[in-house]
């Protein structure tokens, strides 16, 4: 698993590489709370497009990325999201809260 | 059930470096029926949360040994068993409740309602203190062979 991260002004572009299971989650979580402490940002755009796998381990990891942004009065959004990654995603229905590749959450939640 | 076609048993500790290595020795048994790309991953992430719910809820706080049976049956059905000799579960109907999780902030209790929609079944047999199975089978489409 590897986390790039790409500031750009008060958007921050978060690009996940590999295999995002437990055995990797920890340490996901950890880099992504550092970046986010440390570039407070007011978008946060997850970039799926390099990950392998995905399951509900990934998505603990999206809803806490979630909550702190919306602690921080910001949002987040999801692209480039593979095939099984999406399947999962959405079997918990984190495509109703956040955006997915373009799609919009259709309730405001 | 009559005899397997085609059967392999493996078993490891409960090191979580084991996740990958289980969902992909699932994958390349599961090759033999002919898969599709979804289904393949249908089962990578059904192997990858039974194996995950032994290594953070059976064994919290000691490495424990995790069987893995995978079974090929006639009519093209994978069948897949993921054993462990942990804690157990109280309260089976409950723990299948989707975001039902005794895990915390770390896990999202998604993990049987994962396993049931990927797979065509799911059974899940458990007694506490001494141990769980999850039993799950996915049949395979024949599709007509490419020449
Ligand atoms: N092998 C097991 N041994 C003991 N308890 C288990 C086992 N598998 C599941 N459980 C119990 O069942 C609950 C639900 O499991 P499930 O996989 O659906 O969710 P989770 O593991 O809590 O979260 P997630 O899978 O989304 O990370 C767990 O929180 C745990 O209490
Ligand atoms: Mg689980």
């Amino acid at each position: 698993m590897e986390l790039k991260s790409i500031p750009r002004g008060a958007e921050l572009e978060v690009s996940f590489a590999g295999e995002l299971d437990h055995h990797a989650a920890k340490q996901a979580m950890h880099a992504l709370d550092e970046e986010l402490e440390e570039q407070l940002p007011r978008n946060l755009v997850l970039d799926f497009g390099g990950l392998q796998f995905m399951d509900s381990s990934g998505i603990a990891v999206v809803m806490r990325a979630y909550r702190r942004m919306q602690e921080l009065g910001g949002s987040v959004c999801m692209k480039n999201v593979p095939d099984q990654p999406g399947k999962v995603l959405r079997a918990a229905a984190l495509d109703r809260l956040i955006p997915m590749d373009g799609k919009k959450a259709p309730s405001g939640l | 059930m009559k005899r397997a076609r085609n059967q392999a048993d493996l078993q490891f500790p409960s090191h979580s470096a084991n996740e990958g290595f289980a969902r992909a020795a699932a994958a390349c048994f599961a090759a033999q029926l002919d898969p599709t790309l979804e289904e393949l991953g249908d089962i990578k992430t059904a192997v990858s949360e039974a194996v995950t719910n032994c290594i953070v809820h059976a064994y919290p706080d000691t490495i424990g040994s995790i069987a893995l049976k995978l079974r090929h049956h006639d009519g093209n059905v994978l069948e897949i068993v993921v054993r462990d000799w942990g804690c157990g579960i109280e309260n089976i109907e409950q723990a299948r409740e989707p975001l039902f999780t005794t895990g915390g902030a770390d896990r999202s209790g998604m993990g049987f309602t994962i396993m049931e929609s990927f797979m065509d079944s799911l059974r899940i047999r458990s007694v506490p203190g001494r141990g769980t199975t999850v039993t799950m089978k996915k049949k395979i489409a024949q599709r007509a062979a490419v020449r």
